[in-house]
């Protein structure tokens, strides 16, 4: 089949390119079930060397390639021709500063990561007998799903609130921190629910449901920020949180 | 250039080279971690079924044992002090990311669930053991995603999009790298008394492969072109089971969980060509079977791809068949639940639900074995007597120990990368406590900077895209599982005509400086036409078979003539550069002298290099 696609494009360092322009490009002997990826590649392989984008495994697991396909945020290497059409439009995400063509800053995304405190606590002593830490398949289940995030940012440049405001940690961060929330064996829950309790923290989320759809790894991200919540809630009724003490 | 100055420069971010940062920062190194990928990107994340590690938490089991199998899987050519370490240290590394919080599946009794994985057996070979330790079918995703953590946790310094294109050698000391950075096109150098490379490997040589676009072997290519010889190139694992056409991994730990395969005629092939450990024989041998399968006219449909069989119904009539118990007996769910991402891809790239039907699959590139020679404290090595280049360090795929030998282990590289980035991590912090600073020459980095400049200028006719792909091709055809001098002389001429339009003849289309992806993909295309090359070579003049390297012509193992590690120099100009290659590094069979010592009877011995049965 032949496809058109239509690539919003953008390089600062090129004279007349430094506005945002479309671009139309035609691929031949496309086989539906090509990754849109690959045919991006083909446009740069086989027409203009200079169109730009992020990628790397290729197959959904790196993150690199997130960006906005017919108006919907998508991994480029995890959708396929058949599933968007003879026409196909490309675009960076949104509510971050492009760099280039459909390459984003992706330093502020980052940083709102790096502010829930992303990383396991636990300074108690270790078991005597040298091995493991103990925990239930059960209690491991609890945090399974947020564990699969692969920081493409696909929701958080989803989400209306983020884009209203961009300090919003938005949702992506939020999946981070639950993953240690909800783990038995990490003992920061406190100070990571102090942090989301603040004014960009989970209160800016309006539970408008756009996450969820855009997360390619199919984590239920409404779902996991509803839980921090009402970890939040539950801390403030049962006194765990001092809601008056952060404020 | 700017300049940047830091204790130790770790080169790359994937498993090894966030390992080595942890424990050069933790004993008091100023580590800087300069990666051309955001570091969750690397391809570490992609890893899925597992790490090896003699717990004993399902199964009796003992480090010698894993050790017994690295050097076996290796056929030999492992060097086995070094497994010995590997298998030993193993358990200790998989504890500790467990204390860094990563979450491994648990067993009934809450400890790290483990599965069975080829060739991992208990007792020397008696049966399968349950020794890789998992996180579902993403344990890479998750050693990643807890050491990059850990590392923020650390406030480890990252220079992220910034991609090293050369090493500083004054003297024969590494006195630093020089990078660029990706957003802008500025060069910068980065001073330090110890440069690590953990760059990963050069999958991307092959057409069809399990590696990420990003894997093109830029750190072992550098170290090349600046004096270190390279190890054992001519040892590269196709993983027997990618995905048809597109060789995206389907993990083995499919058939650890009881997966078969299957060919045209409905038959369970591999009972014929490894009796005992059938599917989960070494990879090498299963690659093998299937192109004989293909060659047989026994693939599917004739168009080289074979059945992996993962249904219920068809592993449990196996399992009945081998009288396994009934409690091992899997339904659906088991399948979800172990094997998530598995499903997820099948059921994305090819519509197919391993739960109904089959997958189509075919041996897929996936492994270097060979690469910057170190020892096993991760110091490169520059000749074949273990002479240590100052200042230069590498770990993971990237380098070449050799635990792994002719034909990795799964499960073993994951082990690769947390042992000895470990262990180099802690000694580049003891070296640059007492090493000196090496003063940078006054033209650092301009040599590089000026190709970087003919490469954007490029004005020729061969674009980057096409040069690459012809290079894959003549790889998979001239330089894949099985090969003869005929098909290596082939090769080595095909990569000497496209690096001849590399040279002379290349089109690129972005003359701009921000974020130039056409440059720096034909500068990485350069990394992987030298890889190539070298690994043509080398399987060109290893006159022999052994492990992954299969010669139709040398059919046999020839321990008399070939028992050595292959080294490959570059000598002449840089920008002609001609090879040579010894096969004069010794073997360390140092397990195998202590029996012998021990008056242990050869027939008892277990680390003797005997012929591989599975
Ligand atoms: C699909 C798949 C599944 C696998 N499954 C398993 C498994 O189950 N068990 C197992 O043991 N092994 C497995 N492996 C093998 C194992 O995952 C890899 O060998 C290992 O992860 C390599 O890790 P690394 O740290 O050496 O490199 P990588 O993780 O590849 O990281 C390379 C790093 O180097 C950086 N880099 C590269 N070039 C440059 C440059 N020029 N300048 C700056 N930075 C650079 C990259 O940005 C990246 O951060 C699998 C491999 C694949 C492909
Ligand atoms: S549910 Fe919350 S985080 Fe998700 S898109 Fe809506 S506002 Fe944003
Ligand atoms: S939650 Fe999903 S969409 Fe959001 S960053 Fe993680 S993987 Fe991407
Ligand atoms: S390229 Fe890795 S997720 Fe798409």
């Amino acid at each position: 089949m032949e496809v058109t696609f239509r690539i919003r494009r953008q390089n600062p360092d090129v004279p007349g390119q430094e506005k945002p322009y479309w671009q139309e490009f035609v691929l031949r002997d496309v086989d539906p079930t090509d990754r849109v990826l690959e045919m991006l590649h083909r446009i740069k392989w086989e027409q203009d060397g200079s169109l730009s984008l992020r990628r790397s495994c290729a197959h959904g697991v790196c993150g690199s390639d997130a960006m906005r396909i017919n108006g919907v945020n998508r991994l480029a290497c995890k959708i396929l021709v058949r599933d968007v059409g003879e026409k196909v439009q490309v675009e960076p995400i949104l509510g971050l500063p492009v760099i280039k063509d459909l390459i984003v800053d992706m330093e502020p995304f980052f940083d709102h990561y790096k502010q829930v405190m992303p990383f396991f606590v636990n300074d108690e002593a270790l078991p005597e007998d040298g091995r493991e830490r103990l925990q239930t398949q059960a209690d491991r289940e609890q945090f399974d799903d947020t564990t699969k995030c692969i920081l493409c940012a696909c929701c958080t440049t989803a989400c209306p609130s983020f884009w209203a405001n961009g300090n919003y940690v938005g949702p992506a961060a939020i999946v981070g921190a639950h993953r240690f929330i909800f783990d038995t064996r990490d003992q920061a829950e406190k100070e990571r629910l102090d942090i989301l309790s603040e004014p960009n923290g989970v209160w800016r989320c309006r539970t408008i449901f756009n996450c969820t759809p855009a997360c390619p790894r199919d984590i239920e991200v409404t779902k996991a920020i509803g839980e921090v919540k009402l970890a939040i809630r539950k801390g403030e009724t049962f006194g765990i949180i001092q809601i008056d003490e952060v404020h | 250039m700017q300049v940047h100055k830091h204790d130790a420069i770790i080169i790359g971010a994937g498993g090894a080279g966030l390992m080595a940062a942890l424990y050069a920062s933790k004993g008091g190194a100023d580590v800087a971690v300069v990666s051309k990928l955001y570091p969750t990107r690397s391809h570490t994340g992609a890893a899925q079924g597992g790490i090896g590690a003699a717990l004993g938490n399902l199964d009796e089991d003992r480090p010698i044992y894993h050790t017994y199998d690295t050097v076996k899987g290796g056929d030999y050519l492992t060097d086995q002090a070094a497994a010995k370490i590997l298998a030993e240290n193993a358990v200790d590394a998989v504890i500790e990311l467990e204390h860094m919080g990563l979450p491994f599946d648990r067993t009934s009794e809450k400890r790290i669930s483990q599965r069975r994985f080829g060739g991992h057996t208990r007792n020397f070979g008696e049966e399968l053991v349950r020794r890789a330790c998992h996180a579902a079918d993403r344990t890479g995703h998750m050693i990643l995603q807890t050491l990059y953590q850990q590392c923020i946790k650390n406030e480890v310094k990252f220079f992220d999009e910034f991609q090293v294109v050369d090493m500083i050698v004054v003297g024969g000391t590494v006195a630093g790298v020089v990078a660029i950075e990706l957003g802008t096109g500025e060069f910068h150098i980065f001073h330090g008394k110890a440069s690590f490379f953990a760059s990963g490997g050069w999958g991307r040589c092959w057409s069809v492969t399990s590696n990420a676009h990003s894997l093109t072997g830029d750190g072992a290519a550098i170290a090349l072109r600046r004096g270190v010889p390279l190890q054992d190139m001519e040892f590269f694992q196709f993983h027997p089971t990618g995905i048809y056409r597109m060789g995206i991994l389907i993990t083995e730990g499919v058939r650890g969980e009881g997966g078969v395969l299957i060919n045209s005629q409905g038959e369970r092939f591999m009972e014929r060509y490894a009796p005992s450990a059938k599917d989960l024989a070494s990879r090498d041998v299963v690659s093998r079977a299937i192109y004989l399968e293909t060659r047989a006219g026994r693939s599917i449909k004739n168009r080289g791809y074979v059945h992996l069989d993962v249904r219920p119904q068809t592993v449990n009539r196996y399992f009945a068949e081998e009288g396994r118990d009934r409690k091992d007996f899997i339904d659906e769910g088991t399948v979800e639940r172990k094997l998530p991402d598995i499903l997820d891809f099948c059921r994305t790239y090819l519509g197919v639900d391993p739960v109904k039907e089959p997958m189509p699959v075919q041996p897929t590139a996936h492994y270097a074995m060979g690469g910057i020679p170190t020892n096993v404290d991760a110091e490169v090595v520059i000749d074949a007597d273990g002479a240590v280049m100052p200042g230069a360090y590498a770990a993971g795929e990237t380098a070449c120990v050799s635990v792994h030998g002719a034909n990795r282990l799964g499960t073993n590289s994951l082990v690769d990368l947390v042992v000895f980035g470990r262990r180099g991590g802690m000694k580049v912090a003891e070296y640059v406590k007492g090493a000196d600073w090496t003063p940078l020459p006054a033209d650092a980095g301009g040599e590089i900077e000026a190709e970087y400049e003919r490469i954007r200028g490029g004005s020729g006719k061969s674009r980057p895209g096409e040069l690459r792909a012809l290079m894959q091709q003549t790889m998979m055809d001239n330089v894949g599982v099985f090969r003869t001098e005929e098909t290596l002389q082939k090769g080595i001429d095909d990569l000497a005509e496209l690096r001849e339009r590399f040279r002379t003849d290349l089109q690129i289309d972005d003359k701009s400086r921000v974020f130039n992806t056409d440059v720096m993909e034909a500068w990485e295309l350069g990394c992987l036409l030298d890889l190539a090359d070298v690994t043509a070579r080398t399987a060109y003049e290893r006159k022999e078979s052994r492990g992954a390297h299969s010669r139709e012509d040398f059919k046999k193992r020839d321990d008399e003539n070939w028992m050595a590690h292959s080294l490959i120099y570059q000598t002449g100009e840089m920008s002609d550069p001609s090879y040579e290659a010894h096969f004069d590094k010794k073997v360390d069979l140092s397990l195998w002298e202590e029996e012998i010592e021990q008056g242990i009877p050869e027939d008892q011995q277990k680390f003797r290099p005997i012929e591989r049965v599975y």
